[in-house]
């Protein structure tokens, strides 16, 4: 590798694995964001009168509800997506943990997918 | 290392816990009769200790998370510093839980 091309890898922060850094620095935006939006959906859901079908549309239809709801809903599943996959890769190994980290993604994908639409189709009415 | 491996545990079950708030939300968008079966499955006993438990795996992973930010930053690494660290993630944890199971399940709705 030319000296340029390996001062960019150092300045992309790309590791021999070539997406550690990525990773880590993924793992610790989606804890921040978390860490602000697990509590105000907690306390949210705390404040609110009832969990009835109407108070509850109602609620997660609401421009901003709905706006930190996606945001929420993409950290965590990406967030849980990411340690899943430590957890995986620090205690299987070979097939299975092939396995795992695919159905991981998979997974993960999917909810991100219909935790998305759902919240769309609340907040636009649809 | 209790802690440490407490904070995985935690977390891949609240990724079960990510799977309900999912759910959740695509009954309530799916319609009425759909977030009444949600509602049902949700409200019977073994759900609700399953959610008291996310409940409080929540305020643990929160609190030993922050301290991971932390370290993350180069603070706190001494180790008498970690130990007082891991002694507030607990206190947090038991007080943050109370007052939490205690709005959810005992001052008027249900989670």
């Amino acid at each position: 590798m030319s000296n340029a091309a390996n001062a960019l890898t150092r300045v992309l922060g790309l590791g021999s694995a070539h997406e550690g850094a990525h990773h880590w620095r993924t793992q610790r935006l989606t804890a921040l964001a978390l860490l602000l939006l697990g509590p105000w959906l907690l306390v949210s859901l705390l404040l609110l009168p009832d969990l009835s079908f109407a108070t509850l549309r109602a609620w997660v239809g609401g421009l901003v509800n709905a706006s930190l709801l996606l945001i929420l809903v993409v950290a965590a599943c990406w967030h849980s997506q990411l340690g899943v996959q430590v957890v995986a890769e620090d205690y299987t190994r070979g097939a299975t943990r092939i396995v795992l980290l695919i159905a991981n993604a998979f997974v993960h994908i999917v909810l991100a997918a219909l935790g998305v639409l759902s919240i769309l189709r609340l907040a636009l009415g649809a | 290392m209790t802690l440490s491996i407490l904070h995985r545990a935690t977390g891949v079950f609240l990724s079960l816990g990510l799977v309900l708030l999912v759910a959740w939300l695509a009954s309530l968008a799916a319609g009425e009769q759909a977030h009444a079966s949600f509602t049902a499955f949700a409200t019977s006993w073994p759900v609700q200790v399953l959610v008291g438990l996310m409940l409080i795996s929540f305020c643990y992973h929160l609190a030993n998370g922050v301290r991971h930010l932390v370290w993350d930053l180069g603070r706190g690494l001494e180790r008498h510093q970690a130990r007082a660290s891991g002694r507030a993630v607990v206190v947090f944890t038991v007080l943050a839980s109370a007052v939490v199971l205690y709005l959810a399940f005992f001052h008027g709705g249900r989670p």
